[in-house]
């Protein structure tokens, strides 16, 4: 397959490379991540370039890996009048994401209570495979999470007011449909709120290391104040609810794309017409497991919040405990952006992408509209993660996109092969970084080395100017599912 | 019962497996044993539980991928996960499999735990009958 270096980290396969391909297929990478991009990457981007109603290229970030479908790190816009929706290009994940919570506190106020720490935050966020959630609720509550968000959320006192102005779309997407969601889907992950999930989803307590903070204006803006600052970090997203949705429509997509006259390079990409009847209740579908992913959320918090307030003995308004920001990269989401000199009105798809719109777009939170958006990055369990902002050259690239995390370089089995997770847990200890999870396999399965090298990852999104640094984050305590 | 591999040169952040059996029955006996063994220790689940369950797809591809789903739906629904199977494909479109499905509960304090899977995927899902029996791949999104 033909690949052209057009722009410093920049990468173009022509649509002349494969047989459907609509527009090219975009790679942002420096030279190093490139190389290590495995083939799936390739056959992946230019698949989604194939679909119908893309518009401009298939876009694939720097953390791009060989994913189902769409590569994770794979970012395609399709015209709302006349392109596609594809659950394949979302995941089934839907709105996985990440929360950051900062804190009024020290490392050297909080490594003496660590261990005590990190032990009440494995007790009240429930983890792993089968965890129960902390809530119980009746259909039809359910039904109104679905469509309210995190807002059902501090309604009912599981959260701060303000919280909700600190996270993409209020916390609350538009367009919601319990109506076109399965009774399976709600029996699946009706019990689940307020539960963390396993594979590489995570509750970290995090540090800014020294010279860990790049913009101190950017910084404190966003209240990130300088090194030794205690923040938190959460990435989960829409649990089994979410699954299920994804499940029910893929079925569906796969079954009704003849109908429409549509084909795809790979089953996974299944999709139907943005304006058909199947595409607007997953639409509806989609954007009610995403909302109930920000509930999930905005749950965790507060369980997180009661947890430092009782092991400190102190009112976690007092701790500072606050939200910076909370990001979407699973989902698709109505935006206008300028394609060929025109504002268009597209389905924005981000599988393993987080949205990054610079300053002064309206989405905004007042406090952070001069800024842009900030932009969550999470690394691995052992090698830290990154607060950046979104940035105009975002907005006319990459439709306001960038990264989600460093990317995954190694399988699972190689991971495990390679460490324990009894060894791993207490290599970490020894560092510094106290763990509890509740998968040992699936703890050495997230390993510092099965993933690239986050640094790179933030470099390249500095270089290509789609984000702008803000500070960097290292772990000293884990939890895990 | 039949055979099953983790491939790791497929999609390397979820899991691709390969199932073979000696013949339909066969393949989603293991297709379920796969993926109990990717979820738990199967001999951490104590057996006390025998389900019966029915699933039927209009091709047989999709008959395991909708067998896979189901199984991932009752992990969450019930946090039950089944480690001995006995499974009956029939049909020649729609098809259908009738299973008796023996395991447990998830308990946390005596259920070793690995992966928590989302979802089956469609990516590479493959079918194929060959010489031995039957052949399939199928990829889990974890």
């Amino acid at each position: 397959m033909r690949v052209t270096r057009v722009a410093e980290c920049v990468w173009e396969i022509p649509p002349t490379e494969k047989a459907g391909m609509q527009v090219p297929a975009r790679l942002y990478a420096s030279e190093t991540l490139f190389s290590r991009m495995d083939q799936g990457v390739f056959d992946q981007i230019t698949n989604v370039a194939c679909l119908p109603g893309i518009v401009r290229a298939a876009l694939c970030m720097p953390d791009g890996h060989w994913g189902y479908g769409f590569p994770i790190g794979g970012v395609a816009s399709f015209r709302a009048d006349t392109g596609v929706i594809s659950p394949g290009g979302i995941g089934f994940d839907i709105n996985c994401g990440m929360r950051l919570l900062r804190t009024n506190l020290t490392e050297a106020e909080v490594r003496p209570r660590l261990r005590q720490l990190v032990d009440a935050l494995f007790a009240a966020v429930p983890a792993g495979v089968g965890a129960a959630g902390i809530l119980h609720l009746t259909g039809s509550e359910f039904r109104r999470v679905m469509v309210e968000g995190a807002a059902w959320c501090v309604a009912r006192g599981y959260g701060w007011p303000e919280d909700l102005d600190r996270i993409e779309g209020r916390g609350c997407l538009p367009g919601a449909s319990p109506d076109a969601v399965s009774e399976r889907a709600i029996s699946r992950g009706m019990d689940q709120l307020g539960t963390l999930g396993s594979g590489n989803h995570y509750l970290e307590v995090q540090v800014v290391p020294p010279g860990g903070l790049h913009d101190p204006q950017a910084g404190k803006i966003l209240g990130v104040e300088g090194p030794g600052q205690v923040f938190l970090m959460l990435h989960c997203g829409s649990r089994g609810f979410g699954h299920q949705v994804g499940t029910d429509y893929l079925r569906t997509f796969d079954q009704v794309m003849r109908r429409y006259g549509l084909t795809v390079p790979d089953r996974e990409l299944a999709c139907a017409p943005f304006r058909s009847p199947e595409g607007q209740a997953y639409f509806g579908a989609m954007t009610a497991a995403a909302n109930t992913a920000f509930a999930n959320r905005q749950l965790i918090t507060h369980r997180v919040r009661e947890a430092f307030g009782a092991v400190l003995g102190r009112d976690p308004r007092e701790l500072g405990l606050s939200v910076v920001y909370d990001v979407c990269h699973n989902t698709a989401k109505i935006e206008r952006h300028e394609v060929d000199g025109q504002l268009q009105e597209l389905v924005v798809h981000r599988k393993g992408a987080t949205r990054a719109f610079g300053p002064g777009a309206p989405d905004l939170p007042e406090a952070y509209r001069e800024l842009g958006q900030p932009v969550i990055i999470g690394g691995s369990m052992e090698t830290g993660s990154a607060l950046l902002v979104g940035t105009a050259r975002a907005m006319a690239e990459t439709f306001g996109s960038t990264a989600h995390g460093a990317g995954r370089t190694m399988s699972r089995g190689e991971a495990k092969r390679r460490t324990r997770g009894e060894t791993l847990l207490r290599d970490m200890e020894a560092r510094g970084i106290i763990v509890r999870a509740a998968s040992k396999s699936g703890l050495a399965e997230e390993a510092g080395f099965a993933y690239k090298d986050l640094a790179s990852v933030v470099d390249t999104l500095d270089r290509l100017g789609i984000s702008h640094p803000v500070a960097s984050l290292v772990p000293i305590g884990n939890v895990k599912g | 019962m039949g055979r099953y591999t983790f491939l790791e040169d497929v999609a390397p952040a979820d899991c691709a497996i390969e199932l073979e059996g000696q013949d339909l029955d066969d393949l989603f006996e293991t297709a379920a044993a796969a993926l109990a063994e990717l979820m738990v220790d199967p001999t951490t689940v104590p057996r006390e539980v025998d389900r019966t369950i029915t699933v039927t797809a209009p091709e047989l591809d999709l008959l395991l991928y909708d067998w896979l789903a189901e199984l991932i739906y009752r992990k969450d629904r019930d946090r039950e996960v089944f480690t001995r199977v006995g499974a009956s494909v029939s049909g020649a479109g729609p098809f259908q499999v009738e299973a008796e499905a023996q395991g447990g509960a998830i308990d946390p304090a005596r259920t070793l735990l690995r992966a928590d899977p989302k979802a089956v995927t469609l990516h590479q899902l493959a079918v194929t009958r060959v010489a031995s029996g039957w052949r399939a791949r199928v990829v889990i999104d974890i």
